[in-house]
């Protein structure tokens, strides 16, 4: 728990301590002070804020249910639908849309729970980046290192959490949106099981892999909000029916029945060494000595990577056809190659899709948690092109989904936990587990709070 | 008499002209390839091809991946 935690602040406004609204306006202040150097909101919502803050405290002083979440400041990528706002998805072509007539899915089920939007967040122009250095917006800035980037794509969420701007944010993860900033911030990023929450209202990148799921500064506002946001969908055809899974209720089952396993081989290799040290932390703690290998990752990166690319370009192909100088100069190649994709490469990657499933599913009959690094090295400098890697200079950017691809190519469930001991900047750890399994994660994530192996990096 | 033609070295180790490939398979396709991106897709396309040369070998199998349609 921090002193930025959700929950507090929630606990805080139901007891009357502070109202809605005075936690409102706090936290508008602190984004008019300091977004200007961070630069994570492209909209800021105060006056419908105050307004819904006002509502929770109205209906506290009616003796009415606020929800689990009231008053909780939160703030949305700005791929999610938000009613009265054009969702730009990182782009400027969008900017020339209708305002969105109704909220995303799961932002209506936060605000239903009470909490306040407070805006919306910069982004790599159409989720296709890591760093989040958008051309139209301006590049987001790490609270913790303000000339290295916040990762990408949901880098404006990883920023504004980690900066204290917000307690509480929700990213898109396609190929690593929500882990990779979560890791270089020094926060908590969950992406659920493949269909696990609605996409619906969230502009789509690759639509095998879209996912969606929250960023906070501890594990029980990581497990609030996802349990507010889960159940299914109809206007998501991907969205599972399966009867939502409440986790916040199980951050005390402890580990003892879970088997633990160090993911080795790709996920052991070309990174950084602080990275392989914090995850050796991560398992000393849990008494992890067990190390597994899953096959193929480079393939798999390969097949998710033009996947990823040709069903990008397909959801741009008129701007592409009719605009292409007015895309993002660090996305417009990308899509236009991806556009060029032939079809038998697409199946043939998606043919790959379904062998390393079933790989993943032979492993995790064995074990229930699997740990392996987020990112192979911390934050990278805005503007930085090449790092080496191995002995070898390689493009930097790429290099950020080293190994958070492979999990999302095909579902899984991962925390991307904050390592306590990281310095001077923040590294994260993916916990992950089979798929429809995200209750396995938040408990060992909580043990490992609860250990202070894993802890929010929050610049004041 | 002419002489025979040279005989075409094998297609797989011929080096793919990917350039060439972008400049007539983009219009078949309505794209206009602005002249300051050629050399960015057409280097992010040779990625992408090479990472289809990376699958394109390994095998899967009778893998079945018919998308799922429910009536």
């Amino acid at each position: 728990m921090t002193p930025a935690d959700a929950l507090g602040i929630a606990a805080d406004i139901r007891a009357r301590r502070v109202t809605a609204r005075e936690v409102t306006a706090r936290t508008l202040e602190g984004i008019r002070a300091r977004d200007p150097s961070l630069n994570c909101f492209t909209d800021v919502l105060g006056d419908s804020a105050l307004h819904d803050a006002e509502s929770v405290d109205a209906a506290l002083a009616g003796g009415g249910e606020p929800g689990s979440l009231a008053g909780v400041p939160f703030a949305v990528k700005n791929l999610f639908d938000v009613a009265g706002v054009t969702t730009l998805a990182g782009s400027r072509i969008n900017a020339g849309h209708p305002k969105a007539t109704r909220d995303a899915t799961v932002v209506a089920r936060l605000r239903g729970a009470g909490a306040v939007l407070l805006g919306t967040l910069n982004m790599d122009e159409y989720a296709f980046g890591f760093t989040t250095e958008n051309s139209h917006h301006g590049p987001t800035r790490n609270p913790h290192d303000l000339t290295r980037v916040a990762g990408g794509s949901s880098g404006g969420s990883g920023a504004a959490v980690a900066a204290g701007l917000v307690p509480l944010a929700l990213g898109s993860d396609t190929n690593g949106s929500i882990r990779v900033p979560a890791a270089l911030c020094g926060v908590f990023g969950l992406k659920p099981t493949y269909g696990r929450l609605s996409r619906s209202g969230a502009a789509l990148f690759g639509m095998s892999f879209d996912h969606v799921g929250p960023l906070a500064t501890s594990v029980r506002d990581l497990a609030a909000a996802y349990d507010v946001m889960q159940g299914p969908d109809v206007t998501d055809p991907v969205c599972t029916d399966r009867p939502m899974e409440a986790c916040l209720p199980r951050l005390e089952e402890g580990t003892g029945d879970l088997r633990i396993a160090v993911a080795d081989g790709h996920f052991a290799s070309r990174g950084e060494p602080d990275v392989f040290a914090a995850v050796e932390r991560v398992a000393k703690a849990l008494g992890a000595e067990r190390r597994v290998t899953i096959p193929e990752n480079d393939r798999a990166r390969a097949a998710a990577t033009i996947i990823t690319a040709a069903e990008g370009a397909s959801l741009h192909m008129d701007d592409l056809r009719s605009r292409p100088l007015d895309f993002d100069p660090m996305t417009r190649d990308r899509f236009l190659a991806g556009a060029l994709v032939p079809a038998a490469l697409y199946v043939r990657a998606q043919r790959f899709r379904a062998w390393y499933r079933e790989r993943v599913r032979e492993i995790f009959r064995e074990v229930d948690v699997l740990l392996a690094p987020t990112t192979p090295f911390p934050a990278l400098r805005i503007g930085q092109d090449t790092i080496t890697v191995a002995g070898a200079q390689v493009p930097a950017r790429p290099m950020l989904g080293l190994y958070t691809q492979p999990l999302s190519f095909v579902g899984l469930p991962v925390i991307s936990v904050p390592a306590a001991g990281a310095r001077p900047l923040p590294l994260g750890v993916q916990l992950v587990a089979a798929p429809w399994n995200e209750a396995a994660l938040f408990r060992v994530a909580a043990v490992l709070e609860r250990a202070g192996v894993v802890a929010a990096h929050i610049a004041g | 008499m002419s002489a025979p033609p040279e005989p075409s070295p094998p297609a797989s180790t011929q080096a793919p002209d990917v350039a060439r490939f972008v400049d007539e398979v983009a219009p078949l396709l309505g794209l206009r390839i602005p002249p300051e991106c050629r050399e960015g897709v057409t280097r992010n396309l040779a990625g992408l091809l090479a990472a289809g040369a990376l699958l394109g070998d390994f095998p899967v199998g009778d893998t079945e991946t018919a998308p799922v349609f429910k009536p």
